[in-house]
C-alpha cells in the first residue's frame, strides 16, 4: 500500500487568549487523525464552529497566535519526499508552497491582486517554481488555461473585469498551474450562484482527474460532497466523528449526527416533511464532557456523558466515533 | 370581496450608477407584478440568483425603498401614500421583516429581549411589565423557545438557529398579516435549517400569516412554497404553483436553474452529474 | 468594569502612567481648596524667593506663594478644558448623529455648516473676540466660544460612524420594532459612537488648554483669574526669565505638560479597550 499524501496524527490545535484578565481556550481541533491517499478527493464536512477552518490552517501551517499546535503531526509525502510541515524551516516551506501544496480560497478577490492584471498574479505565485524564462512561462500558463477551457485573454484582464465565476476559475487555474500533489479547497463555490457553481465544480473534478492530485475539499454543503468527494469526513465540535467512502456515509451513516444531517437535507422534488436537529453546536471554549454530541443525541446514554468515544472501524473503510452507532440506512 | 393582501403592479426600481454626473442607470427591478390573497394565507416564494432583484423587491414591499415606477398596495392602500409616523407604524404592525443574517439583525452589544419588549410596547401597544413579558413569552413559545431561555442574553450567546427564531418571534408580536423573509436560512447551519423552514410552514397553517419567502435555494423552495416566482436580472421569468413550476419548468432559465441544482444523492460514478452540462460561456466584461 | 480597570492598571504601563500623572495633577488642583491665601492677593509673602522648605515652589515677583497659586491655576485650567470639551462634545454628537442618520437635505445643510466652521482660523477669531469684548471678557464666555469652534472636526467623524450604522440591519430591526429615532440613536448607535467621542475628548481637552495657554500668555484673556497661561503671562510681564526667577515659568509648564501627557496616554491606552470589535472579542463573540 502506497504511503498517503497526507497523514494527520493526533492533531490538537487550540486558540489561547488572555486579554484583560479573561483567559479562554478554544479547542478548535481536538485529537484528529486522518489520511488522504494520492489521486483522491477528500471532502471535509462540518457546520459553523466545527473547527474545519482551523484544521486546514493547521494542515497548511498557516498558524498565527493565538492559534497554537499543542500535539500531533502533519506529514506530507510528495512523490517520496516526506515533509513534516511543522518541522521545516520557513524557506523550505516557501519552496513547497504552490509547487507541491496549493490552495483555493472562498473569495477569489482574496487571491488575485485587484490592482494588477491577472498575469501578474500568475507570475507572483508560480514563476519561481516553474523555473522558465518569462516568455516560456507565459506560454505554459496559456496552455494550462486552454486545457481548462479558459480563454487566454483573461491574463490581460483586471480581476474586476471578470465575473465572479470566471474569477474563481482563474483562481483554480492559478492553484493548479504548478501541478501540485495536494490542493486545499476552502469553500471555493459557496459564494457563487447555483448555475456558476456547477461549472466550477465540474472544472475542479476534471482538473483533479487529469493531474492526479489529491484535494482536501472543505464545505458545509453536503450536496457538493455527494457529487464530488471520493471519501468524506464529518467534523463536529472540533472532532472527526465519521469518515468513509461518500456513498457509504450517505447511504448508511453510522454516527447519529451524520444520520440526522443527511435526513434533514431538502431535495428538489421531495416535499415529505423533514425533521431538524434540536439544540445547537457547542461552544468550543467550554465543550460538554465525553462525547460532544451527547446533549443533542437521541441515543445518548450514561457512558456518552462521561467518556469520549474513540474512532473505530465499524465497517469496511468506514469509521465513526460513537458508542451507539446507527445501523439503519438513512431514509 | 376584500382587497388583496398585497398587490404589486409593474414595479420598477432603477439606480444611478457611477459618479454624480453619470447618466448610467442600473435597473434592479424591471416591471414585476404579484398578488397575494387576503383570504388564503400562503407562502409565496421569490427565487433568483444574485443580481436578480429579489432583495430590492422585498425591500420595496417592506416600504424601505420606494419604487421608481409602478405601485404597491397593501390591503388596498398605496404604500406611497403612507406618510407620517402614525401611518408608518400602522403599516409596520402588519408587515414585518426577517433578515438573512440573524447576527446582523440584532445589535451585538445589546440584549436580544430588548427588541421583543420594544415591539410589544410600541407595535402591540401594550403597557405594564406583566403584559409585555407575557406577550414576549407567548411569541417565543410559538417558535419553540421561551422567555426564560432568552432573557438577558446577548446575540453571541445564542446559535444562528436560535437567534433567527428570536427574530421570527419578534416579528410575530404585533400579529402581522405578512412576513417578508429575505433568505432566512441561508446563513444557518444545514442541521438547523429544517426546523426554521418547518416553523415558517407552521406559522402559515396555525397563525394564518402570509409569508413572502426569498431564496436562491430551490430545494427549500420546493419544500414549503405554495406559489413561486422566478426572477432573473430584475424581470419575472416564470411563476405559478410551486410544485408544477419546479417539477416541470417551462422557461429555459428555469430549466437551467433546476438542472444546476445538485441533489444530496451520491451518483453511481463520482462526478457523473458534473459533466452533463455544457459550459456556460462567461467572457471578459468590458470595463464600464 | 472594575476588574478590567484593575487589569489595565496592572498590565498596561501606558494606562498606569497616564492615571498616575493625572492623579497627581488632579490631586494638586484639589489642594487649592486648602490654600491659606486667596488667589488674587499679592505681596502676602516675600517676593522672588527660590524653591525652599518654606516655599516648595518658590514665590513670584508679586509676592505670591507659587505652590498655592499654581494649585488654583491648574484647577481653573482643568475646569476650563473640561467645560469646553463637554460643551463641544454635545454639539458634535447632536450635529454628527443628526446629519449621519437622516442623510439628504439635513445632512447637506449641516455639513456645509460644518465645513465653514472647520476652515475658520481659530486664533485670529479668538483674538478679535477679545478685542471686541475686552472688559466683559469672562472665562465662561471664552469657554462657550471655544466650544462653538471646536465641534466641527469631531462631528464629521461621528457622522461617518452614524452613516455606516444607519445601513446596518439591526437599525432596521429597531425601526420595525417601533423604536423612535431618538431611541435608536441613543440606545443603539451611541455605544458605537462613544469610543470616538472618548478619544476625541482627550484631544479636545489638550487642544483647549493649549489654546487657552497661548491666548493667556499673550494677554488676550481675562488676566485676573489665575490659570496656567495667565501665570506665565505675569511671569513674562515681570521678565522672570531674564531676572532669574526660573521657577515661575518652570512649575506651571511642568504641570501642564504632565496633564497633556497623562491625557494622551489615557486616550491611547484605552482606545484598544473601548473599540467595540475588541469588546465583542473579549465577551466571547
Amino acid at each position: 500500500m502506497t504511503e498517503p499524501v497526507l497523514a494527520v496524527s493526533g492533531l490538537r490545535a487550540y486558540y489561547r487568549t488572555a486579554a484583560f484578565g479573561i483567559e479562554r481556550e478554544v479547542r478548535a481541533v481536538d485529537d484528529i487523525s486522518l489520511s488522504i491517499a494520492a489521486n483522491e478527493i477528500y471532502g471535509l464536512a462540518g457546520e459553523s464552529s466545527s473547527g474545519k477552518t482551523t484544521l486546514i490552517k493547521t494542515i497548511a501551517n498557516a498558524i498565527q497566535p493565538p492559534l497554537q499546535v499543542l500535539a500531533g503531526s502533519v506529514v506530507f509525502n510528495f512523490h517520496g519526499q516526506r515533509v513534516d510541515i511543522h518541522g521545516i524551516a520557513p524557506s523550505e516551506l516557501a519552496a513547497i508552497r504552490w509547487k507541491h501544496l496549493s490552495y483555493v480560497m472562498q473569495g477569489s478577490m482574496n487571491v488575485l491582486n485587484p490592482v494588477r492584471r491577472v498575469r501578474h498574479s500568475f507570475a507572483d505565485f508560480a514563476f519561481r517554481h516553474i523555473g522558465q524564462p518569462m516568455p516560456q512561462f507565459l506560454d505554459t500558463v496559456r496552455n494550462h488555461l486552454q486545457r481548462l477551457h479558459l480563454a487566454s485573454d483573461v491574463l490581460d484582464a483586471f480581476p474586476h473585469q471578470l465575473s465572479g465565476g470566471m474569477r474563481q476559475r482563474v483562481t483554480i487555474a492559478l492553484a493548479t498551474v504548478c501541478r501540485p500533489e495536494f490542493i486545499i479547497a476552502d469553500e471555493p463555490t459557496t459564494a457563487l450562484d447555483v448555475v456558476v457553481q456547477k461549472g466550477v465544480l465540474a472544472m475542479i473534478h476534471e482538473i483533479q482527474r487529469e493531474l492526479g492530485s489529491s484535494i482536501l475539499f472543505v464545505t458545509h454543503d453536503m450536496s457538493v460532497h455527494a457529487n464530488l468527494a471520493d471519501r468524506l469526513g464529518i467534523m463536529y465540535a472540533g472532532r472527526l466523528v465519521e469518515e468513509g467512502r461518500t456513498a457509504d456515509v450517505f447511504r448508511a451513516p453510522l454516527h447519529p449526527y451524520t444520520a440526522h444531517l443527511i435526513a434533514s437535507l431538502p431535495r428538489l422534488g421531495d416535499s415529505a416533511p423533514k425533521k431538524g436537529l434540536e439544540g445547537a453546536p457547542p461552544n468550543l471554549a467550554s465543550p460538554p464532557p465525553g462525547c460532544r454530541f451527547h446533549p443533542r443525541c437521541p441515543r445518548a446514554t450514561e457512558i456518552c456523558r462521561r467518556e469520549t468515544p474513540p474512532m473505530a472501524w465499524l465497517a469496511e473503510g468506514h469509521r465513526a466515533a460513537c458508542f451507539h452507532p446507527t445501523s439503519e440506512p438513512a431514509t | 370581496m376584500s382587497p388583496p393582501l398585497l398587490e404589486v403592479s409593474d414595479v420598477v426600481r432603477t439606480y444611478a450608477s457611477g459618479g454624480a454626473f453619470s447618466r448610467r442607470r442600473v435597473t434592479a427591478v424591471d416591471g414585476v407584478s404579484l398578488r397575494l390573497d387576503a383570504e388564503r394565507p400562503e407562502i409565496f416564494t421569490i427565487v433568483g440568483e444574485s443580481g436578480s432583484g429579489k432583495t430590492t423587491l422585498a425591500r420595496m414591499v417592506l416600504g424601505m425603498v420606494t419604487p421608481s415606477a409602478g405601485t404597491i398596495r397593501f390591503q388596498g392602500t398605496d404604500l406611497a401614500t403612507i406618510r407620517g409616523k402614525r401611518a408608518r407604524l400602522a403599516f409596520m404592525k402588519q408587515v414585518q421583516p426577517i433578515f438573512q443574517n440573524p447576527f446582523e439583525a440584532f445589535n451585538p452589544m445589546k440584549r436580544v429581549d430588548r427588541y421583543l419588549f420594544a415591539t410589544a410596547r410600541r407595535m402591540a401597544g401594550l403597557a405594564g411589565d406583566k403584559d409585555i413579558t407575557e406577550a414576549a413569552d407567548r411569541a417565543l413559545k410559538s417558535v419553540g423557545l421561551s422567555l426564560a431561555e432568552i432573557r438577558g442574553r446577548f446575540p453571541h450567546e445564542l446559535s444562528g438557529g436560535q437567534l433567527q427564531r428570536v427574530a421570527i418571534a419578534r416579528a410575530l408580536i404585533s400579529r402581522p398579516a405578512l412576513l417578508v423573509a429575505d433568505e432566512p436560512v441561508s446563513m444557518i447551519d444545514a442541521s438547523l435549517r429544517a426546523s426554521i423552514v418547518n416553523l415558517l410552514r407552521d406559522l402559515r397553517d396555525r397563525l394564518g400569516v402570509a409569508i413572502i419567502y426569498i431564496t436562491h435555494d430551490l430545494a427549500t423552495a420546493y419544500y414549503i412554497s405554495d406559489r413561486i416566482l422566478i426572477m432573473r436580472r430584475g424581470s419575472a421569468v416564470e411563476s405559478g404553483d410551486a410544485r408544477s413550476v419546479l417539477d416541470n419548468p417551462q422557461h429555459p432559465y428555469s430549466q437551467l436553474l433546476k438542472s444546476s441544482v445538485l441533489s444530496p444523492d451520491v451518483p453511481a460514478t463520482a462526478g457523473a452529474r458534473l459533466r452533463s452540462e455544457p459550459e456556460t460561456h462567461e467572457g471578459v466584461i468590458p470595463h464600464a | 468594569m472594575g476588574r478590567t480597570i484593575l487589569h489595565l492598571l496592572r498590565f498596561n504601563r501606558q494606562f498606569a502612567t497616564g492615571v498616575a500623572l493625572l492623579a497627581v495633577v488632579a490631586g494638586f488642583s484639589c489642594l487649592s481648596f486648602f490654600s491659606p491665601y486667596p488667589p488674587n492677593d499679592s505681596f502676602v509673602v516675600p517676593p522672588d524667593v527660590p524653591p525652599s522648605w518654606d516655599y516648595p515652589m518658590g514665590t513670584t515677583s508679586r509676592g505670591q506663594d507659587l505652590f498655592w497659586l499654581l494649585s488654583f491655576a491648574i484647577r481653573n485650567t482643568l475646569l476650563f478644558g473640561i467645560v469646553v470639551a463637554v460643551l463641544s462634545r454635545i454639539l458634535a454628537l447632536a450635529i454628527g448623529l443628526a446629519a449621519g442618520y437622516s442623510g439628504g437635505l439635513l445632512d447637506r445643510a449641516l455639513m456645509s455648516l460644518n465645513d465653514t466652521f472647520i476652515v475658520i482660523p481659530l486664533f485670529p477669531i479668538l483674538v478679535l473676540f477679545y478685542f471686541v469684548m475686552r472688559e466683559h471678557m469672562s472665562w465662561g464666555l471664552l469657554a462657550l466660544m471655544m466650544a462653538c469652534l471646536g465641534w466641527a472636526y469631531d462631528a464629521r467623524l461621528i457622522r461617518s460612524v452614524a452613516m455606516s450604522l444607519r445601513t446596518r440591519e439591526f437599525t432596521e430591526t429597531g425601526i420595525f420594532s417601533g423604536m423612535s429615532t431618538r431611541q435608536i440613536l441613543v440606545e443603539e448607535h451611541l455605544p458605537y459612537v462613544l469610543p470616538i467621542v472618548f478619544s476625541t475628548t482627550m484631544n479636545n481637552i489638550n487642544w483647549s488648554i493649549g489654546l487657552e495657554v497661548t491666548l493667556s500668555v499673550l494677554g488676550f484673556t481675562n488676566i485676573n483669574t489665575p490659570t496656567i497661561g495667565v501665570l506665565i503671562y505675569w511671569a513674562n510681564q515681570h521678565t522672570a526669565l531674564v531676572a532669574g526667577i526660573w521657577w515661575w515659568i518652570f512649575f506651571p509648564v511642568l504641570l501642564v505638560v504632565m496633564t497633556f501627557i497623562g491625557l494622551f496616554l489615557l486616550a491611547v491606552s484605552m482606545n484598544e479597550y473601548i473599540d467595540p470589535r475588541s469588546r465583542l472579542g473579549r465577551t466571547g463573540g
